[in-house]
């Protein structure tokens, strides 16, 4: 009895979730960049969990007698390196492949963490205000008053170069800004006649917002979250490329910049494409991003 | 030769779900010093026309038409330098929304001087003098002192007056008024008619007022055009217009006058304009006309002769006054 | 407006107050005994440690330790740097016109190219024109710029021989720093060649360096024009028989200007962590370079007096830009 009761309730919340979705994807698919953009993520992310099936050779691999090899389509290229080897002889695309592991591994953990602790964070200053909310505001402008790739640094070294490091300083950095959306998203859904008429009926403060006013204030958050999971990338790419993120020999695309760059008058292709890798990455995201935004905000959908 | 003479004038717009008509073969002729009204709900395409003759339509708008011209200057054939010789300062336009129709970032002044020096080979001061007469003339207090103020320090009457210093500021031959009182309060809105009507009549100038308010019709206009779903429904004189309405839209927005009204209930025109999806067939008033028969379902109804108020309809009101 | 100029300052306070605790939280939190790593020494004996702790302050209640630090700060007391032993304050400040010299060009190469730009795309909406530069800007806005420039080393460069690699004048040259800005420096010295060199340095540092900004104004800049091209008033304009350029230019990008000028603010704050790549790329002497050098080099309190003064001076360049914002904006001027 209950659970066909809950099964019917499902299913009438379900269809208009759908018609939602849809409404939301013929918005989304209008917009060419953000298809071709979402094409190229999700074909990066299968190269990433299929790196293995994929990858000529092993991301370690030295192969001593063919150091910086150029790619095949240049004098002295082969097929066995298609886009060359590095200076200590390995595979340049088989080291992109894995690196692209770990930069989608930096996205998604940054912006999990910044998002559940700024949504939990965000929710509470808003929905008790006060001394708490003041308090928790100050923190956030302080962070903000950084440049966050400075901070990220500073935190960095306070924890000690690697990774995981590296992510925790950038969802540090990054989290101010789910914090400052969530709050305004619920001061200003806090007014709405819907939370006064929750509140009437007598659901409690916590289910409330998070039943009745973390679904409403959704779009913002998932356009930061886009936004949110380029700039992660480039951050952990750039402290990589300080030396002060992943350590060599990972084949993170920063770090792989930072051991090619006494090479690049030499060898261009050491530079080159670890850095295309990580542009075209970010690239795709964002115009996801774009397409996400302009899905999503209902001011520009009736033009 | 009338000042500005259009026929068969058609505007339509490229939307993202097809073509849209929003004017639909419209005939205007004004002489000068002639006041004309143009009267009509909101989406039948009035501004829209007059926005057609200014040039002030986004390119999206594709405007179509036989005859196009303004004191004998076929403005169809003017290059842009010409027209905007002829936009602002021949023809004179003034706007709904006075309060968002002024640049909140300059003062009044610069706004006022700036159409002088568009279209006017006055120096410096005596723009400036120009300026303050101007504001003046159209019952501003203290107008040395107003030209330095920005937008946002004025009222939305305040503001109304400024636009139509702006527009009268170059002695247009014509004056457009797009519903200058319909975002004004009620006192003000007649001291606002009554401010136009005297600039008119002062200037010799003609004034196109478009409206949807049968009340303002009654007192500024000389003639009057009523139009529909982009469509030119009758044209008559303002007195016969009042007195013998022949087309039943225009008799159902007569009726709709609070003072006209008989019984205790205001009657009101049942529906909406058609819009871009539902158009229906025959004539474009019909599901909304009592007199309706098959007929105006599915035959496009001719146009009358003048005596008739050239009512584009197949069963005219009034016809037995006319025969009497 | 004096009012808002003394509630904007006085807003100052707190984010100082809050910088500063940033600042001396740093150095406590870092792993390892702060009085060693402050004094910058190790394997000290114990009466030397228990030495140290009193010469830094250290054995005294951690508020009174704060309360110390605010008030040597407020003197311009920054601490002194371990490697070099000079003051932090005189270090900082020996360095800062290198980066301030690229900033300022790179935000003039931002707003010059891509204020047009933006404009050029909205007055262009929905053609291949429109298309490629918000394409192209969206690329900009994405680039990883320590590869950019890299990039743009091995192009002009190696291949091209057109720029030099690092630094900001050729060793060829010398003359004494008098405002610190090698641009102006260099044509004090009247040296012929000298201001060539130092211009064929900087290009393309503030070329990396301009890229992102640019993107972003171009981008806002667009989307303001968008906006302010429907409203009535820019009707208005195009009424009274205006040309087309002052109708857009005046009249339009008056209006669209507001919005792209708190952009251009919030770029400066993006501008200094970009300097720190730029800078390490470029062996630019900058302040940005010295960051990522002292923390190399386990200089904290070189870092710490860093991270204070760029914070102060991101503060005080987002007060200009309120103030700004309040002068170019007319409703906001008059409201008392």
């Amino acid at each position: 009895m209950s659970r066909m009761e809950a099964e019917t309730q499902e299913l009438a919340a379900e269809s208009p979730r759908m018609a939602m979705l849809r409404e939301f994807w013929a918005y989304f698919s209008e917009n060419r960049g953000a298809v071709i953009g979402l094409v190229v993520f999700v074909v990066i992310c299968l190269v990433a969990i299929f790196a293995n099936v994929i990858a000529p050779h092993s991301a370690s691999m030295q192969f001593r007698d063919s150091l910086l090899v150029p790619p095949v389509w240049q004098e002295g290229g082969s097929w066995q390196f298609i886009l060359g080897t590095d200076p200590v002889g390995r595979d340049i695309l088989s080291r992109l492949i894995y690196g692209s592991r770990f930069s989608l591994f930096v996205g998604c953990v940054v912006v999990a963490g910044a998002l559940v602790v700024g949504i939990i964070v965000g929710l509470l200053a808003g929905f008790f205000g006060g001394w708490f909310d003041t308090l928790v505001m100050r923190v956030m402008d302080i962070i903000l008053a950084f440049p966050s790739l400075l901070l990220a640094l500073a935190l960095v070294a306070i924890l000690g170069p690697s990774l995981t490091n590296a992510m925790i300083a950038i969802a540090i950095v990054q989290q101010p800004h789910y914090v400052r959306l969530t709050r305004a998203a619920v001061m200003a859904e806090k007014q709405r006649d819907y939370v006064t008429a929750a509140r009437v009926v007598g659901a409690s403060p916590l289910r409330l917002m998070v039943v009745t006013i973390l679904p409403n204030s959704l779009s913002p958050l998932i356009v930061q979250a886009a936004l949110s999971f380029s700039n992660a990338i480039l951050d952990a790419a750039a402290l990589g490329f300080l030396g002060m993120g992943a350590q060599p020999p990972t084949p993170e695309w920063g770090t792989m910049l930072a051991e090619a760059r006494e090479f690049i008058l030499r060898a261009w292709w050491v530079v080159t494409f670890p850095g295309l890798a990580i542009l075209v990455t970010v690239l795709a995201i964002n115009l996801v991003g774009d397409g996400l935004r302009d899905a999503l905000d209902p001011k520009l959908k009736r033009s | 030769m009338p000042l500005l003479h259009i026929e068969n004038l058609s505007v339509t717009f490229q939307t993202a779900s097809g073509p849209f008509l929003a004017v639909d073969s419209v005939d205007f002729s004004v002489d000068a010093g002639e006041r004309l009204a143009i009267v009509g709900e909101s989406g039948s395409g009035k501004s829209v026309a007059m926005l057609a003759v200014m040039g002030l339509l986004p390119p999206t708008a594709t405007v179509t038409a036989d005859h196009m011209a303004f004191d004998g200057q076929d403005l169809r054939q003017l290059s842009r330098r010409a027209r905007r010789r002829v936009v602002g300062g021949d023809i004179a336009m003034i706007f709904q929304e006075p309060m968002s129709s002024l640049n909140p970032c300059f003062t009044v002044g610069f706004q006022i001087n700036e159409a002088l020096s568009a279209h006017t080979d006055l120096t410096r001061s005596q723009r400036r003098e120009r300026s303050v007469e101007l504001l003046r003339s159209v019952g501003i207090p203290e107008p040395e002192r107003r030209l330095s103020a920005f937008p946002h320090q004025l009222s939305g009457g305040m503001s109304q007056r400024v636009m139509i210093a702006m527009a009268t500021a170059c002695q247009p031959r014509l004056l457009i008024a797009d519903e200058p009182t319909t975002a004004l309060d009620v006192t003000i809105q007649a001291q606002i008619l009554d401010l136009l009507v005297d600039l008119q009549k002062e200037h010799g100038m003609a004034l196109i007022l478009i409206t949807h308010d049968m009340g303002v019709v009654a007192e500024t206009a000389q003639r009057v055009v009523v139009q529909y779903a982009g469509q030119q429904v009758e044209r008559q004189d303002v007195i016969g217009l009042f007195d013998a309405p022949h087309h039943p839209y225009t008799s159902a927005l007569l009726d709709a006058l609070p003072d006209r009204a008989t019984g205790d209930r205001l009657p009101a025109i049942r529906g909406v304009v058609p819009g871009q999806g539902d158009r229906p067939n025959g004539c474009l008033f019909n599901p909304r006309c009592p007199y309706a028969d098959d007929t105006c379902r599915t035959v496009v109804p001719p146009r009358q002769p003048a005596a008739l108020g050239e009512a584009l309809c197949h069963y005219p009101l009034n016809r037995a006054e006319q025969a009497a | 407006m004096l009012r808002f100029l003394f509630v904007r300052i006085g807003l100052l306070v707190p984010t100082f107050i809050g910088i500063t605790i940033a600042a001396f939280g740093f150095v406590r939190l870092l792993p390892g005994d702060p009085v060693l790593l402050l004094a910058g020494e190790h394997g000290v004996s114990p009466e030397r440690h228990a030495e140290l702790m009193h010469q830094l302050g250290f054995d005294r209640p951690i508020w009174v330790q704060y309360f110390d630090f605010l008030w040597s700060v407020l003197q311009g007391d920054l601490g002194r740097s371990l490697v070099t032993h000079r003051p932090v304050l005189a270090e900082f400040s020996t360095l800062f016109p290198a980066t301030l010299e690229l900033s300022v060009c790179a935000i003039i190469i931002a707003t010059v190219v891509g204020i047009p730009i933006g404009v050029i795309a909205a007055m262009k909406r929905g053609t291949w024109v429109d298309q490629s530069v918000m394409g192209a800007a969206l690329v900009g806005y994405s680039m990883p710029i320590f590869w950019w420039g890299l990039l743009l080393i091995i192009f002009f460069s190696g291949v091209l021989h057109w720029t030099p690699v690092s630094g900001r004048i050729s060793l060829l040259y010398y003359f004494p720093a008098h405002t610190g800005f090698m641009l102006i420096d260099s044509l004090l010295s009247g040296q012929k060649g000298a201001f060539v060199s130092a211009v064929s340095h900087l290009v393309l540092p503030a070329i990396v360096l301009a890229t992102i900004p640019l993107a972003v104004i171009a981008r806002q800049t667009r989307s303001a024009m968008l906006e302010v091209l429907g409203e009535d008033y820019v009707r208005t304009a195009r009424a009274k028989g205006l040309s087309q350029a002052r109708v857009v230019g005046l009249h339009a990008l008056r209006n669209a200007l507001i919005p792209v000028v708190t952009t251009i603010g919030l770029q400066v704050g993006v501008m200094m962590a970009g300097a720190i790549l730029t800078e390490t790329i470029f062996s630019w002497p900058g302040v940005g370079k010295w960051m990522v050098d002292s923390i190399f080099r386990r200089d904290y309190p070189a870092v710490q007096g860093g991270l204070l003064m760029i914070a102060v001076i991101i503060m005080f360049v987002n007060l200009i830009v309120d103030l700004l914002y309040g002068l170019i904006n007319p409703r906001i001027r008059h409201t008392r």
